[in-house]
């Protein structure tokens, strides 16, 4: 890609991936203000979740690191599904869409691909994204097109009032599952990993600056991030991330991913990370292994391996739940190579719309 | 039936005399002059029949005859050779005179094997000229077709001029000496028939050599021996006493200009180069593979210098929801499917319709329902076209109506998507995406101007209660109804758009009764509205004084065209409608339908248009309809047509006429 690029810029002629007519309609709407404050992001519409919901958390949070980006707020998109946490757009004072259950990443891809000027970001939740919409999901990572994907992981159906989603435990007992469900679940970090997503990340809705920190680096990131958010749902599924939110067992069951440190966690780092003999990952008591043996946190190893195995730990009740950055690697983004092509075309071929309608065999009619 | 009513049949379009093929007995070669062929070729699908036939037409078509063409080929890419599903064709109708359809039957039949001739044969009138490779009648080959004797052998071939030809063995002969292996040398058969018909009908051959060499540019061994071939069976046209006559169709008087020849999917794909580049908004095409309209994605993914964007899609529905993000962003976002397809796309398109965002849906229909028929043609479209969407979900329906027509058409959908807002679906269908007819290129200058429908908006266009400028992204232009688009990094603009219903206006999210029966019947006036932009019905009636209408839309127009010439050379007199756009109809399409007293409406469907029809206009629509997956036949069609007109009594006095009188 560097190869491409240099000799598009050799030519003197960088791709410039706006069209005229929107350059020159952003152009007249005057000059971009890019020192923003939380306030300046937020909209006249009434916030309608519920009373305790944890989506007015991650809303706070958002707000409240999004200007330290430095990006306009005209510049940000946010696009989103169905579903309670796709209400988000509206609450939002940028450019939104609130399109249509699933179909968030696949309106975001040709959004992002054809401006990447923009700041592209999806919201959705677990139902969107990984029932009805995961077709889209997992080929959004693979393409590996430049949005941020903020998946809120309540592990229930809310909007359509509190059946299981693709994300419960097995056993849950909903109304439609009054017998407890019997599908196992996706596990959403495993899964974006599998589609070779480079950037993955998991934070919790109440801890603001583990999810700020998350967020900040997965919207640097160049190409899709996903960040799995446990969002408490206090209608239909409360309590569903207290095994980790409680200051007592949070400690004993959280993984904290801090790149270049050893993998310690729990009471007085009683427990770790080491490798298993199957080129996996388990844990350890501390006192047990020698400490070159402790795993230390890289999330920019290139093969997805690792950060695989790290989602691997956790079981579906929620102990042992690595929370921060999985992966963070750099791949060109689909959006960037679009424009090479699209640049490489112009140096290749005269886009004479004359030539183009009379090519090929002609024959000529006098009068 | 009219006693003095001439039977059908004049010099005109699909009639012409096929004794002309018979042979005149002499050594010497003769010439003799038509004035329209229709040749059908078939083989087996690795036969390499429809690149025979597209040389031919190109051969045709550089010669100057008018032509239109037929491709017919089965889904399976490769079905087991010699078998009657495996069998691929191409009829290419050319004319001295201006045609409309690739002809009913053939004159002349080349079939490759037992299974061309088996599955072809019906086709072709008595007296046609058969031409077989008789290599291929084989015991072997009769056996999987299930012929018991040989045909060649049995009489069973008399009633058509029979001519076998041993095309393989010449072929292999003809290049004994050019190293290639003997199942490689075979391939070049259809090199060897093309070159035979080439000299039959006195086709130029400069344009074939170049097309070989250029193909085969880095295989000048396999270049060198199609050309062999080709020639070879030019040189044997010219030599054997099995055929003693030439044929010559002189060029078709035509209107002074540069012509290529063009097929409705390329057509259609530069149409859409066209529209971005005169309304100067990049295109976005979001797109999913599906037969038969992957070319269209094909043809657009080598234009990227002029700034297009395509998009290979996971699936239907992320293929158009990208080009409606696209859309959102400030692009011509565009999707392009078939049948099937649209059913998948069904949410999103609403989702365009209450964001009322510009978007070109293509529909390049097949035979349905579910997979149905993939490579043959249909008109069974329009009702989903119409009405395929939960709720009320008006979209502006049009429709090409020959090959080259598919240009316009795609200007014409996206010059009211823009002016409008609004997703517009434009039907193709198999039949215009695969045939082709020679096409007048147009000057660039001569095209529409679309940069007015574009207008971006750049500033508030609304005042908050306390005085505030905003920006109301459902502020209606007054005369379109279009709504304010303002594209994302448009600072002050911010707005949020989505499916739930919006408030008229500032589009928040309203649940107001009022407010929703509002906004459901402003979106279907601005569909409605259209009509004001689109002129009035166009009538083809040269008499001026028919009473019976034929009415029709789509690829049925050569057809429906074809037959209103033979009724009118035959004394009759009917006028044609051709509806380009399908929603809204035409204003006057009421009045015009109801000056008639009988009207007629072709469909390769079970009558959809005309249930529209009826529905809207009271009209009572005689629907005629065939679903084979073939194109109409102009003869049944005015057998049809001929049958309404003499049956069509007009009393001298109307019957509405006297009793106004009465009350009078």
């Amino acid at each position: 890609m560097t190869t491409l690029d240099a000799h598009v810029h050799d030519l003197g002629m960088p791709g410039n991936p706006i069209s005229t007519a929107v350059a020159d309609s952003v152009a007249l709407a005057g000059e971009k203000k890019t020192d923003l404050k939380a306030k300046d992001l937020k909209t006249d519409q009434e916030v309608r979740w519920c009373p305790g919901c944890g989506d007015y958390v991650i809303l706070n949070a958002v707000q409240s690191f999004l200007p330290s980006l430095g990006i306009a707020r005209e510049d940000m998109v946010i696009v989103s599904g169905i579903g309670c946490s796709s209400r988000f757009p509206y609450y939002m004072n940028t450019y939104g869409m609130h399109s249509i259950h699933g179909r968030a990443p696949a309106i975001a891809t040709g959004l992002a691909a054809s401006r990447p000027d923009l700041s592209v970001w999806v919201v959705t939740g677990d139902g969107d994204s990984l029932s009805i919409g995961g077709n889209h999901l997992i080929h959004a990572l693979r393409r590996n097109v430049n949005m941020t994907i903020l998946l809120f992981n309540n592990r229930i159906y809310g909007l359509t009032k509190g059946q299981y989603s693709p994300t419960s435990e097995v056993g849950k007992v909903t109304k439609s599952t009054p017998m407890g469900s019997i599908d196992a679940p996706f596990n959403p970090i495993s899964l974006a990993l599998g589609a070779d997503a480079t950037f993955v990340g998991r934070a919790m809705d109440s801890d603001r600056k583990g999810l700020t920190d998350v967020l900040r680096q997965a919207a640097e990131h160049q190409g899709t991030s996903l960040v799995e958010i446990y969002q408490n749902c206090n209608i239909f599924n409360d309590g569903a991330f207290e095994l980790l939110k409680d200051p007592h067992t949070g400690t004993q069951w959280s993984i904290p991913l801090e790149q270049g440190k050893p993998l310690v966690f729990g009471p007085e780092g009683a427990a770790c990370v080491v490798k298993d003999d199957f080129g996996g990952l388990r844990i350890a008591e501390t006192n047990q292994v020698d400490a070159d043996d402790i795993v230390v946190h890289d999330a920019t190893r290139e093969n997805p391996a690792y950060a695989f195995a790290l989602s691997r730990l956790s079981s579906q009740d929620l102990r042992y739940t690595p929370m921060g950055v999985f992966r963070s690697v750099s791949k060109p983004t689909y959006d960037g190579m679009m424009t090479e092509q699209l640049d490489t075309a112009k140096v290749q071929q005269t886009a004479d719309l004359n030539a183009l309608l009379g090519g090929g065999e002609t024959w000529t009619v006098g009068d | 039936m009219t006693a003095s009513t001439p039977p059908i049949g004049a010099p005109n379009d699909d009639v012409s005399a096929t004794a002309a093929h018979s042979a005149t007995g002499g050594l010497v070669k003769s010439v003799v002059a038509l004035d329209r062929v229709v040749i059908r070729l078939a083989g087996d699908s690795g036969d390499g029949m429809q690149l025979t036939g597209n040389r031919f037409t190109s051969e045709t078509a550089a010669f100057g005859n008018d032509l239109s063409t037929l491709p017919n080929f089965p889904a399976e890419i490769r079905a087991p050779t010699g078998t009657l599903p495996g069998v691929s064709s191409f009829q290419l109708h050319f004319a001295d005179h201006d045609i409309m359809t690739p002809g009913d039957a053939p004159d002349v039949l080349v079939a490759m094997n037992p299974a061309a001739l088996k599955s072809n044969l019906s086709d072709l009138p008595g007296g046609g000229l058969l031409i077989l490779d008789s290599d291929e009648f084989t015991p072997r080959n009769l056996a999987k077709v299930g012929y018991a004797t040989n045909p060649l052998d049995d009489g069973s071939l008399q009633a058509w001029q029979t001519v076998p030809v041993p095309l393989t063995s010449m072929t292999l002969d003809a290049l004994a000496d050019s190293g290639l292996g003997k199942k490689e040398a075979e391939r070049s058969k259809n090199m060897f028939t093309l070159g035979l018909l080439s000299w039959m009908y006195h086709r130029p051959t400069e344009g074939t050599i170049r097309f070989l060499e250029r193909t085969f540019r880095r295989k000048p061994e396999i270049a060198a021996a199609n050309i062999a071939a080709f020639r070879a069976g030019y040189n044997y046209g010219d030599t054997t006493e099995a055929f003693a006559v030439s044929y010559e169709i002189k060029p078709a008087p035509m209107a002074a200009g540069t012509y290529r020849n063009i097929s409705g999917n390329q057509a259609l794909a530069l149409g859409i180069v066209a529209a971005g580049q005169r309304s100067g908004l990049p295109i976005f095409l979001g797109a999913y593979p599906i037969t038969p309209a992957s070319d269209i994605l094909h043809e657009l993914s080598k234009h990227k210098a002029f700034g297009i964007r395509t998009f290979q899609a996971e699936d239907e529905i992320a293929g158009i929801g990208a080009a409606l993000g696209a859309s959102f962003g400030g692009a011509l976002g565009v999707t392009t499917t078939s049948g099937p397809g649209v059913a998948l796309k069904a949410e999103t398109i609403g989702l365009a319709v209450m964001t009322e965002l510009p978007l070109l849906i293509v529909d390049v229909q097949r035979g349905g329902p579910s997979t149905g028929l993939p490579t043959k043609t249909e008109q069974s479209d329009l009702l989903q076209a119409m009405f395929g969407r939960n709720g009320e979900a008006p979209l502006p329906v049009i429709a090409p109506r020959s090959p080259g027509d598919c240009f316009d058409a795609a200007i014409e959908a996206v010059r009211i998507a823009l002016t409008y807002r609004t997703p517009v679906m434009l039907l193709s269908d198999g039949y215009l995406a695969n045939g082709a007819e020679p096409w007048a290129v147009p000057e660039t200058a001569s095209l529409p101007d679309l940069t007015g429908t574009v207008g971006f908006a750049t500033g508030p266009n609304a005042a908050s209660t306390d005085g505030t400028p905003e920006f109301h992204p459902y502020q209606r232009d007054p005369e379109t109804l279009a709504r304010a688009w303002a594209v994302p990094g448009t600072a002050g603009l911010q707005h949020r758009i989505g499916g739930l219903e919006k408030a008229d206006g500032n589009g928040n999210i309203s649940y107001d009764p009022a407010n929703h029966d509002f906004m459901v019947r402003t979106r279907q006036a601005k569909i409605d509205g259209i009509a004001a932009s689109i002129g009035p019905t166009d009538v083809e009636d040269p008499d001026g004084d028919a009473t019976v209408a034929v009415i029709g839309w789509g690829s049925t127009y050569g057809p429906i065209g074809a037959a209103c010439r033979r009724i009118r050379a035959s004394g009759r007199k009917i006028a044609q409608i051709h509806l380009r756009h399908i929603n809204p109809f035409p204003a006057d399409l009421g009045e015009v339908l109801a000056r008639y007293d009988r009207v007629v409406c072709p469909e390769m469907n079970l009558g959809q248009l005309a249930l529209l029809l009826r529905a809207k206009f009271l009209v009572d629509v005689q629907s005629h309809t065939q679903v084979s997956g073939m194109p109409f036949r102009s003869a049944e069609l005015a057998a049809v047509i001929q049958d309404a007109i003499d049956t069509t009594s007009t009393p001298a006095v109307p019957a509405g006429a006297a009793a106004n009188g009465a009350l009078q």
